[in-house]
Parts: structure tokens; C-alpha cells; sequence
């Protein structure tokens, strides 16, 4: 389903990949590791479509990501360092809005029951600067429960998360994969799946 | 037959062709500039007729007109280059585009500045706000905007990507800039500067400033050329290539 | 598609009416730069009317381009937008939304105090009501080029006065069509109508084109 194909980086001036091949097929993790600096963050970015490689193509079924633009981005769900929610508005309000935005009509309860589920009741309605780190990462990570789509991308989603949270993340990810979706993140938290394959990547080796 | 474009296309191979043809433009600038120094000094007649007679000091057209072309030229040439880098992310166009921007400011700058010391005895005026004394000094502004917005970017590329972004706009801009300029009342247009055809040029005029435009070119080519190498050599710092080169120089890393 | 625009430009005026204090900040701004030039060049009535319109277009460059440097800001530091780049939608109706709240909560207040600016500079009915509809169709111009230098410019040190200069020259024709419309329009508004529709021409001309220059500008600033 995505596929990589003599992919190569840089940043500035200085190369981080190159040559680099992958293929990730439904139902699949692939953890993507490697020392600090040795361009995880920038390979996922490149895989979103965040990020121009120098060389190589990134192909989603078989079609270039640039060509399908939209089409793609519309079957991704991307989360990064940043939570990407807004802290002058609520839990709620944030959820709708992303929900809007990735084409999906989802009603409020749905976004209340997730964000529950996330375990944030009592501070659905609260704007979500007055949050913790770690909740806010949490109505980020709500996201994966109301999304729909078949490939994740995740960087380093277990920062800032207790435990339980982490114990919740794990769960969601290895269903989504058992689901037959597909699942690229980086972390240092091993993920035990309940089905479907894990692999592995390592970077700058 | 077809050139090996992409053979030139990469900075390795470049760089040594490039130190190969600077001193031959430097050679062909020198020469050009002094015969058009020669030319327009003495075999210009002193004074230039019709209906208004200027005397000695109409001599500064032969730098004002070059550095004007110039100026508008290169800047035609720095948005070409970002064009073709981003359409095609060659590394080495926009090393180019970057290259060019110093020369065309420095070109404009001396237009603005020759305008002004001709147009003290011509208009009684160092400055007026004369529809193409305001467009080059316009032009000024976006070479500085490109040249400032490239150096405040750390990250070469997202620089080298983003200034090309901004000329190209530029270049968009500036037919309805100057025409503002031109026409500040859409009813009528009226300009300072005489309506000029080089038809109506004495010979010997038009071949000073011809051969000093030409001359202008060639030193265009040799500084940028120049400033390109240095880019290419702190870009591509890390690469073997420059390495070789470093320690073939006898020089320390 | 609607839908989308929509809910884009509803979350930018719903976060404006959150933080109310920068929305009138730019109103301020252009109210105190308009107040200051009278007690600059001295309070002559014949000689405010001449310099009014030059002083109001130019207030109002200042004010939108000072507004500007947030337009992206924000969404660019929370990481919000390059969630707004990764959904399934065309990304010009979404820089296009935010351009359009930016100017609602930016232009169009600017439009609606130049009465009083009016006032200050004893300027004739007709230059007021022909400075309205400039102002109308003028700084959505502004806002719609500014959010090309405002993508650019994204979290870089200093980026206010580099927007600055990278946009203020093009700013030029909007400021010359929409002093001079203003100025002719002192005698009577029908003198106005060139003017005017060469600024309506800019805003058709920027409507199409500038939306797509801020998306790439987008793309290349958010790597």
C-alpha cells in the first residue's frame, strides 16, 4: 500500500538518507528508529507529503502521493512533535473542527465519547490551554479514535503520556493495525500487537 | 546534438569550468569598458543636439543607460534561474539565482545613483519622483527584499526555495508596479524622461554605450560566476568533492 | 467545499472573539497613526485635505501589514497548520478562508472608522464615501498579497520588519489607485470611477492568483 522508493533527504545542505527503499502493506507496523538527528522525524514528514524529498517517490497504491494530493492526504492521519489543537478552544470544539476538516461528518456525542474513552471527562469543555501536557496530547490522540483512516503516521506519540495512557495507545494502535490499517511511527515503546505484522527500520545504521 | 545539461547541471563539474572561464570574461569586461570609456570621452561630440542641447556631462549615459539595463536584465535572469529550481530542483539554478541578486542590486544602485548626479544639472533636481527613477528604485527594493529573506532562512533550502517564491511574484508584480507608477491617473500617463528610440542615437553614442553594456555583461558573468563558486564551496562542504579539492590545495580543513 | 471554508474561516473569527485585544489593536494603531500626522504637519485645514488620502492608505498598508505577521503565525507555532496542510482539502480554499477572516477582523473595521478619519481630515462627503469604497475593495488586495510575504516569513527571527520589506513595494498600486481615487473624489464621486475600477480589477486579478502563490509559500515554509 505505501511504498518508498529510492527515497533520499536532506536538510540544508546535509544528506540524512538516501537510496532508501520500504514497502508497508495493510495490516502492518513499522517502527522506525535511529539515534537523534539521524532524520526519523524527516522521513515521516517526507511519507506525509510534508516534506519534498530530493530523490525518490513515495506511493500510496501504487500512485505517486503528489499526483493523488488530496486523494492521499484525505487517508492519512499525521501526528507530530506539535499537537496541532488549538488552545483557545475546547476539546471539543478542536475535535469537531479537525473532524470537518478530514471530510467526516461526526456528530458531538462521538466526540464526547472519545475524548472520555481518552480519558478526559470533566474537561471536554474546558479550552484546552488551561490542560496539562500530557491531556493535551490526549485530545490530540483522541483524534485516532474518531478518524477513519487507513494509514497513521506517529511521531514519538508516547511522549508526555502516564501510563495508562500509554497502556490506551497501545491498544488503539495494535486494533488499527488489526483492522488491516497501517501504522509508521518512531518511539522507544515497544507496541505488542495483537495480530497483523510488526517491522522494523533503522536509520543513519 | 544535445548538450550534456545535466552533466554541467551538477556543482562538481561546474566548479572547475566555472574557474576556468572567469578570467576570460574578466579579460572581455576590461577591455569592452575601456573602449567604451575611450569611445564615449572622445569620439562623442560634446554636446548633444536638438531641441535640448546638453552639454559634457550627458557623458554619464554611458554608465546610467548599461547599469539600467542591467539591472532589469539581471533581475529577468535571477527570476529564470529560481524557475527553472524550483521546476526542475536543480541545487545549482537556485545557487545561481542567489549568485546573480548582489551584481543586479549593485547595478540598480548605480543607475539610481548616476540618475542622480544627471538629473542635478539636466533637472536642478538630485531626486524627482520621476516614473522611472521610482520603478528602478522599486526594483532596488525587491532586489534587497530577495537578497534579505534568503539570508534570514538558516535552512539553504527552504531559503533557496522561498526567494525564488518571492521573485517570481516580484516579477509578476512589477508590470502593474511600474504602470502605477507610469499612470498614477488612469486617464494619462506623462513621464520626466523624453520618449527614447536608439534609432534617433548618434552612431558613435550608441556604440560607447553599447560596447559598455556589453562590457557590463561580461563583468556580470565574472562576479557571478565568482560569488557562485564560493556558494558552491560552502554548500557543498561536506561532500568528498570539495574535500579532494581542499586537500589537493594544500590547505586545511 | 463550501463546508470547509466555512468551518475554517468560523474557528479564525471564533478564536479572534477569544482574544478580542488583537483584533482592536490594528484599529487602534491605524487610528493613532492617522491621528499623529496632523500634529506632525500642523492642523491647516487646506493642507490636511491634500495630504488626508495619502495618510489614511498609507495608515491603512501599515495596519494590515502589522496584523499580517500573525495571519499564519499562531497556527504555524501549535502545529495546527500543517494539520490544515495535511487534510483532504485544497489548500487555497483554506489559505483563502484564513485570508478572508484575516481581512474581516483586520479591513473591514478599517473601512468602517474612516468616517471619523473623514472628520479629522475635513474631507469633502464625496472623498469619504469614495475613501469607503477604496478602502473596500483596496484592502482585501492587501491582505490577500501580505499572506504571500506572511507564508514566507514563517518563524523566522525578525520576521515582521522582513515582511515589511518584502511587501510594502507591493503594495504600490493599491496605494497609488487608492490615494488618487480619494483625491479626485473630493470634487465628485463620478470622478472616482476609474480608480475604483481599477482597484475592483486588482482584487478580481488577486482573488485568482494570490491564494495559490501563499498555499506553495506555505508548503515550502512548513518543510
Amino acid at each position: 500500500m505505501l511504498q518508498a522508493a529510492k527515497l533520499e533527504c536532506r536538510r540544508g545542505d546535509r544528506l540524512l538518507f538516501s537510496g532508501l527503499d520500504l514497502q508497508i502493506d495493510a495490516g502492518t507496523l513499522l517502527h522506525v528508529r535511529g539515534r537523534n538527528g539521524s532524520g526519523k522525524t524527516t522521513l515521516l514528514r517526507t511519507l506525509c507529503g510534508l516534506f519534498t524529498q530530493d530523490a525518490g517517490e513515495v506511493r500510496w497504491k501504487g500512485e505517486s502521493i503528489r499526483t493523488l494530493a488530496e486523494d492521499y492526504r484525505s487517508d492519512l492521519l499525521y501526528l507530530g512533535h506539535l499537537n496541532g489543537i488549538k488552545g483557545d478552544l475546547t476539546g471539543v470544539e478542536n475535535l469537531r473542527l479537525a473532524a470537518t476538516l478530514d471530510g467526516d461528518r461526526i456528530g458531538v456525542d462521538a466526540v464526547w465519547s472519545a475524548l472520555g474513552r481518552i480519558g478526559l471527562t470533566g474537561f471536554e469543555d474546558l479550552p484546552t490551554r488551561m490542560l496539562s501536557q500530557g491531556q493535551k496530547k490526549r485530545v490530540a490522540l483522541a483524534r485516532l479514535i474518531l478518524s477513519r483512516a487507513p494509514l497513521w503516521i506517529l511521531d514519538e506519540p508516547f511522549t508526555a503520556l502516564d501510563v495508562a495512557a500509554v497502556d490506551l495507545l497501545q491498544g488503539l494502535i495494535a486494533d488499527h493495525v488489526a483492522a488491516g490499517g497501517l501504522a509508521v511511527l518512531t518511539t522507544h515503546q515497544e507496541v505488542p500487537l495483537t495480530s497483523g505484522q510488526a517491522r522494523h527500520l533503522d536509520l543513519g545504521a | 546534438m544535445t548538450l550534456p545539461w545535466s552533466r554541467f547541471a551538477a556543482p562538481a563539474t561546474f566548479y572547475p569550468l566555472a574557474g576556468r572561464l572567469i578570467p576570460i570574461f574578466w579579460v572581455l569586461a576590461a577591455a569592452l569598458i575601456l573602449t567604451a570609456f575611450y569611445w564615449g570621452f572622445f569620439e562623442t561630440p560634446d554636446q548633444l543636439g536638438g531641441s535640448n542641447a546638453q552639454k559634457g556631462y550627458y557623458r554619464i549615459i554611458f554608465i546610467h543607460v548599461g547599469s539600467a539595463w542591467m539591472s532589469m536584465w539581471l533581475y529577468g535572469m535571477l527570476v529564470l534561474w529560481a524557475a527553472v529550481g524550483l521546476v526542475f530542483k536543480t541545487r545549482l539554478s537556485f545557487m545561481m539565482a542567489n549568485a546573480i541578486a548582489p551584481t543586479g542590486a549593485i547595478f540598480t544602485f548605480l543607475a539610481l545613483w548616476t540618475g542622480a548626479i544627471w538629473g542635478r544639472p539636466s533637472w536642478g533636481t538630485y531626486w524627482d519622483w520621476d516614473p522611472r527613477l521610482t520603478s528602478e528604485l522599486i526594483l532596488f527594493f525587491l532586489y534587497v527584499g530577495y537578497i534579505a529573506l534568503h539570508s534570514a532562512i538558516d535552512d539553504s533550502r527552504r531559503a533557496d526555495r522561498a526567494a525564488s517564491l518571492l521573485a517570481i511574484v516580484g516579477l509578476v508584480m512589477v508590470p502593474v508596479i511600474f504602470w502605477s507608477i507610469n499612470c498614477p491617473d488612469p486617464n494619462q500617463c506623462a513621464a520626466l524622461h523624453q520618449r527614447s528610440g536608439l534609432g534617433k542615437v548618434d552612431g558613435n553614442i550608441l556604440f560607447a554605450m553599447l560596447t559598455m553594456t556589453l562590457g557590463f555583461w561580461m563583468y556580470s558573468f565574472a562576479t557571478t560566476l565568482m560569488r557562485l563558486r564560493g556558494i558552491i564551496l560552502t554548500r557543498e562542504a561536506e561532500t568528498s568533492w570539495v574535500q579532494d579539492l581542499i586537500r589537493s590545495e594544500g590547505r586545511p580543513a | 467545499m463550501f463546508k470547509v471554508f466555512w468551518s475554517v474561516l468560523h474557528r479564525d473569527l471564533l478564536l479572534a472573539m477569544r482574544r478580542r485585544t488583537d483584533v482592536l489593536t490594528t484599529l487602534f494603531f491605524f487610528v493613532i497613526v492617522v491621528s499623529l500626522f496632523p500634529l506632525g504637519v500642523g492642523t491647516e485645514h487646506a493642507v490636511l485635505r491634500v495630504l488626508g488620502p495619502g495618510v489614511v492608505w498609507v495608515a491603512a498598508l501599515l495596519a494590515s501589514m502589522l496584523a499580517l505577521e500573525r495571519l499564519f503565525a499562531a497556527d504555524y507555532e501549535d502545529g495546527t497548520l500543517e494539520q490544515l496542510l495535511l487534510t483532504g482539502q485544497p489548500l487555497v480554499l483554506l489559505t483563502l478562508a484564513k485570508v478572508t477572516a484575516h481581512w474581516l477582523l483586520t479591513g473591514l473595521p478599517l473601512v468602517l472608522i474612516a468616517p471619523l478619519v473623514g472628520m479629522q481630515y475635513h474631507l469633502s462627503d464625496s472623498a469619504v464615501a469614495v475613501m469607503m469604497v477604496s478602502l473596500f475593495l483596496g484592502t482585501p488586495v492587501l491582505s490577500l498579497i501580505g499572506a504571500i510575504g506572511a507564508a514566507l516569513t514563517l518563524g523566522l527571527r525578525g520576521g515582521g520588519i522582513l515582511l515589511a520589506l518584502l511587501i510594502l513595494p507591493l503594495y504600490i498600486p493599491v496605494l497609488v489607485y487608492g490615494a488618487g481615487a480619494v483625491e479626485v473624489g473630493a470634487v465628485a464621486f463620478g470622478e472616482a470611477r476609474p480608480y475604483l475600477t481599477l482597484l475592483a480589477a486588482f482584487l478580481v486579478a488577486a482573488l485568482a492568483l494570490a491564494p495559490f502563490a501563499s498555499s506553495a509559500a506555505l508548503r515550502i515554509s512548513i518543510e
